[in-house]
């Protein structure tokens, strides 16, 4: 446990003094700040016309302004994400700072949480920080906070897929473009795996509109907490860490 | 207390190490010679079970390196070959991580920082970037780091690669200062830095021990030469050296400047005639200006093993 802290405290540390950090953050909240702004703004636009021709059925700000805003995110998130994992392995790979951190006694699985927590640190600050949105709709209206909950929930969980299985990628080369490339098209594949259902066949269709990332964020964004969609966040989240972890310690089985 | 049984790592079909056994006892500071690519590293990483060995098996104080690693790197100190270190941290922000995950006690963590910035020079770049260091620093951070938690076997590669003299000896003393407390593996491909630090000498070439001997040994096998400086005419001082009982062979090293002109005498093997060789040249009526012992180079004693070897 005491080596998990200490990872964790070094990895923040290395995600704090780069660039790194702030560069993502940055453009993530830039990103969503304008996709939240043009949401925002189309809203009242409408609430204004809706109030002179006195028809005010059928639009609410949760499902306006917030909805659409979760889905950028997540959107900006599929974009973001590797980049925020490329160096967590393949970093010290590069440098050889693994070969050191390696000969000290330290478990591979303190190593892996280590790195894992200290990147969905970052990643939880990051999503803090676009609280903003929904607090400046609060001075003005009355958001519903049911959804604006379980789309943050939702985000979060699927982010936590994201990083699991960048740290897969990045424990499987020493090159960080690499790492990041090969992280953000799995990401990618998982994401519209769900459109094949389309044309796969009743049986296969459902399997691979299951396997989507997007299709378990619908449900969240709405407002509902379906316990399948947790559990597929937490499993994918376990499988692709559980395989890192195969991935750390194959050098030790590997002739 | 390290004993590696019969070694061997193939990379695919390709053998990089070959039934290597050789112990290292406490307190002893064995340096592990060879050229380039001659295996050091490859066995190196497998005493700290970075790989495991295609076969054969390593123990350090009787605990297998691979099946009780965590407690093997418990009580290792390790300085990889180029020294890789975090360059965005602090000297000081690095070595408290690695006392750290090296399992120091907190309130004893500061003391034990302190104690290896002190013992390795560190005192004044405590706050500086690792990456902006000087190489020589970077070195000895590279040794604080290893010596961290008092381990009692410390395994350096190389650790004096890209120094310039004065943190070449620097360094030697630190290592030198290890001996009879700390077990010791030192892998280098210069000699005369080996046998300078270390009690005992393994030498490895193409994956497979060719030697093992006290560094004494290991030049005293070779026939001793000695070189000179005479003034007086030179058939006459060639002719006198090459009767002298004891000496296998007289030369004449280079062009004569004046009447002083330089020679090498190769000595009989275990014969020693120096005092001869003086006697003799003084006894002529000529000068004896220098008289100085050829040490073997590495390639010397090298190419020898390796010569003797292949019949």
């Amino acid at each position: 446990m005491r080596n998990f802290y200490a990872i964790l405290r070094r990895e923040l540390y290395a995600y704090f003094s780069s660039p790194i950090a702030y560069a993502v953050m940055t453009i993530f909240l830039v990103l969503s700040g304008y996709f939240f702004y043009s949401a925002f703004a189309y809203f009242s636009m409408l609430s204004m016309q809706a109030m002179r021709m006195r028809w005010a059925g059928g639009i609410n700000v949760t499902d306006m302004v917030l909805n659409p805003t979760f889905s950028n995110m997540s959107v900006i998130m599929l974009l973001m994400m590797p980049l925020l994992t490329m160096r967590l392995f393949s970093e010290e790979k590069k440098e050889g700072t693994l070969e050191l951190l390696l000969s000290y006694p330290i478990r591979e699985t303190e190593l892996l949480m280590g790195k894992f927590v200290a990147c969905l640190v970052v990643f939880f600050a990051m999503l803090a920080l676009t609280w903003l949105y929904p607090v400046l709709i609060w001075l003005y209206a009355k958001p519903d906070f049911g959804p604006i909950f379980t789309g943050y929930l939702g985000l979060f969980l699927m982010g936590a897929a994201f990083i699991a299985l960048g740290l897969l990628v990045s424990s499987l080369t020493e090159n960080q473009i690499v790492s990041a490339a090969v992280t953000f098209g799995a990401i990618l594949m998982f994401w519209l795996i769900g459109w094949s259902e389309a044309f796969a066949g009743p049986s296969l269709g459902k399997v691979l509109s299951h396997l989507s990332l997007l299709g378990h964020f619908e449900k969240f964004a709405k407002g509902l907490i379906d316990t399948r969609d947790v559990i597929y966040y937490v499993d994918f989240s376990i499988l692709f860490l559980f395989m890192t972890m195969r991935s750390l310690e194959s050098k030790r089985w590997r002739g | 207390m390290i004993e590696v049984d019969h070694l061997s790592k193939y990379f695919g079909p390709v053998p990089a190490v070959l039934d290597v056994s050789f112990r290292v006892e406490k307190g002893e500071i064995v340096g592990f010679l060879g050229p380039n690519g001659a295996g050091k590293t490859t066995t190196i990483r497998m005493l700290n079970g970075f790989f495991p060995p295609t076969s054969g098996s390593a123990r350090i104080h009787g605990l297998d390196v691979f099946d009780r690693s965590l407690e093997v790197r418990k009580r290792l100190g390790y300085l990889p070959e180029n020294v890789p270190l975090y360059k965005e941290m602090r000297t000081d922000a690095y070595l408290n991580f690695v006392a750290d995950v090296k399992g120091v006690p907190r309130r004893r963590r500061q003391a034990e920082v302190d104690r290896v910035t002190e013992r390795c020079g560190l005192e004044q770049v405590r706050k500086q970037f690792a990456g902006r260091l000087s190489k020589g620093f970077q070195q000895r951070v590279g040794i604080a780091q290893a010596i961290l938690n008092d381990p009692d076997i410390l395994i350096l590669d190389e650790p004096t690669i890209g120094l310039d003299p004065k943190q070449i000896i620097e360094i030697r003393e630190l290592v030198k200062s290890f001996a009879g407390h700390k077990t010791v593996i030192l892998s280098s491909h210069i000699l005369p830095e080996v046998s300078m630090t270390c009690q005992r000498v393994v030498i490895i070439n193409e994956g497979r021990i060719v030697a093992e001997d006290t560094p004494e040994g290991l030049a005293g096998k070779d026939a001793s030469k000695v070189a000179l400086q005479v003034k007086g005419p030179q058939a006459d001082v060639l002719a006198r050296l090459q009767v002298l009982p004891g000496v296998a062979r007289a030369s004449v090293d280079g062009e004569p400047t004046g009447r002083t002109c330089r020679y090498v005498v190769e000595m009989e093997q275990d014969k020693d005639v120096r005092d001869a060789i003086a006697e003799s040249i003084v006894g002529g009526g000529w000068s004896l200006l220098e008289m100085r012992t050829i040490r073997p180079t590495l390639e010397d004693v090298f190419i020898r093993l390796v010569t003797e070897e292949t019949p």
